[in-house]
């Protein structure tokens, strides 16, 4: 469904993703794990169109997506949760479900998938009208994890859902992916939280300052003694 | 009833002040840019209203929507052509470059029709009505339901329409609302025609209130219009409209007090005053919650 051969991104003079080729097959979850300043977000972002990648290509589907501008990609059906969740906290609930569908007409259909939303997360129905800014963080996280389901993707990017939750927010979120999952939506989950994502993902990579230094299927990685101790240490 | 004759002075003054304020502050919560152009597109409107009127022999409001729709575009190019590469640019470039963009448009309306003044046709009848003792001129009204229209035009745009919506999510974190699908670029050029067309109305209501219009009216009513931006919160809608109502009032109060040499410096005193006492002005927002 995705496959990313051979990219290289810049900020400025500095090589943030070196070489990076991986692939995401329809259906799946595969996670993306690497520490801090690993590369994960610019990855993430290099796919939806904030970042254009200096060289390499980006395949989606039938078409090359790399360098395209994001509102093509989201159209496409790529949608991106990005990480620290984003939500514009000057509107409501509502309005931020709503700016999610924003490529879409479909008054009715929108109608729908704003109530299929709060079916997913009961505590985003209670908070409707309330401004998204006074939210919990975990519930800041369901609503941008809402806005996204709403452009209806067919792949959902997720950048470090799990950060700065409590472990019961984080297990529901992490249900929550493995329903849309299994519903039909193809994810692509960035993490930090290495026992968590691989628990739920059907392969993993893992990315180091830059570079993938590591693939294979979650089970692998889970027994790989390399990650072990680098990621799932003491745990 | 003198007083209230000044308080609807004031108020007619003030909303100019808010409609052209409204276009500073609206273009500011979108990129940060403090647009001194913007006083230049009010003087522009006006000359467009003139030339309508007097030329082309049209009333006020035919006048008035020609105006709109042509600072609309002139907004619209003026931020194409200057301001658009400069996104990524400093604060004190794009700053730089909004001054030199406002010579250019004085001079370049000096050039082709010269400095001298204009007066403007009167188009809308001048009668005095009389509330509660005092004498209320119908173009006071007039103006005030104009003004009241646009605003609650506006109001509506910005959270009733997609275009709205895309305006409040780009001037609130525009990466996040390119990642929902907004054209990052067309929202900010709507912005600009926007706020620009609202300068325009300014423009053609301040002739017709005020009859003298010359290539640098501009300058001062764009000064104030942004000390009133910056008193109602810069970026906030609802700061600009009361911002300019109370510029407006208490500018004439102190011209009714007998100082009315110090009518323009009341201003800027303001302005001193809300930088010291409350920088994030009256609706301002103390700390922007992002993440
Ligand atoms: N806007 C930027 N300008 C310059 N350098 C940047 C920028 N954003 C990220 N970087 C650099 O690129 C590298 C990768 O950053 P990135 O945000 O992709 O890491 P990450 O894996 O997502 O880390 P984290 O887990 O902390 O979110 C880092 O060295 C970072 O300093
Ligand atoms: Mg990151």
């Amino acid at each position: 469904m995705l496959k990313v051969n051979n990219i290289d991104v810049f900020y400025g003079n500095i090589h943030a993703l070196k070489d990076i080729s991986l692939e995401v097959n329809e259906g799946e979850i595969v996670t993306l794990i690497g520490a801090n300043g690993a590369g994960k977000s610019t990855l993430l972002k290099t796919l939806s169109g904030l970042l254009k990648p200096k060289n390499g290509n980006i395949l989606y589907l039938t078409q090359q997506i790399a360098g395209k501008p994001a509102q093509t990609i989201v159209k496409s059906g790529i949608s991106h949760v990005p990480e620290g969740r984003r939500v514009f906290s000057n509107m409501s609930v509502e309005e931020n479900l709503e700016l999610g569908a924003y490529l879409r007409n479909d008054r009715d259909g929108i109608k729908k998938d704003i109530d299929y939303v709060y079916e997913l997360f009961p505590i985003l129905d209670e908070r409707r009208k309330q401004l998204s800014g006074t939210l919990s963080g975990g519930e800041q996280q369901m609503l941008a994890m809402g806005r996204a389901l709403m452009a209806k993707p067919k792949l959902l990017l997720m950048d470090e859902p799990s950060m700065g939750l409590a472990p019961l927010v984080v297990k529901k979120i992490f249900e929550i992916i493995k329903t849309v999952n299994s519903q039909g939506t193809t994810v692509l989950l960035v993490e930090q939280n290495a026992n968590m994502a691989l628990s739920i993902a059907d392969r993993a990579y893992v990315l180091e300052t830059g570079k993938i230094v590591l693939s294979g299927t979650a089970k692998e990685l889970q027994e790989s003694e390399q990650v072990k101790a680098a990621y799932l240490g003491g745990l | 009833m003198e007083w209230l004759q000044q308080l609807v002075n004031g108020i007619s003054l003030g909303s100019i002040y808010a409609l052209i304020a409204l276009g500073y502050t609206m273009v500011y919560g979108i990129i940060k840019l403090i647009n001194f152009a913007h006083g230049d597109v009010f003087m522009l409107g006006a000359f467009i209203g003139f030339y309508a009127i007097a030329r082309w022999d049209l009333g006020f409001f035919p006048a008035l929507i020609i105006s709109m729709l042509l600072c609309a575009i002139i907004g619209v190019i003026i931020e194409r052509v200057a301001y658009k590469r400069l996104r990524n640019a400093t604060r004190i470039a794009a700053l730089i470059t909004a001054i030199g963009v406002s010579l250019l448009i004085e001079y370049t309306v000096i050039f082709f029709r010269g400095a001298s003044p204009e007066a403007y046709p009167e188009v809308l009848p001048n009668t005095s009505i009389s509330i509660l003792g005092a004498s209320i001129s119908s173009q006071s009204i007039m103006i005030l339901a104009v003004t009241i229209v646009l605003m609650i035009l506006l109001q509506f745009i910005v959270h009733k329409t997609k275009i709205g919506k895309a305006m409040r999510a780009v001037s609130h974190d525009a990466d996040a609302a390119r990642l929902m699908g907004i054209n990052v670029d067309n929202t900010i050029s709507a912005t600009f025609a926007i706020g620009s067309a609202l300068a325009g109305a300014a423009g053609v209501i301040f002739g017709v209130y005020y009859t003298r219009i010359e290539p640098l009216m501009g300058v001062l009513p764009g000064l104030k219009a942004f000390v009133a931006a910056v008193l109602g919160g810069i970026g906030s809608i609802p700061g600009a409209m009361v911002g300019g109502l109370v510029l407006g009032v208490v500018e004439t109060i102190v011209s009714a007090l007998g100082y009315s040499l110090w009518r323009d410096a009341a201003a800027f005193v303001i302005l001193i005053l809300i930088l010291i006492l409350k920088p994030s002005g009256i609706f301002g927002k103390n700390a922007r919650e992002k993440v």
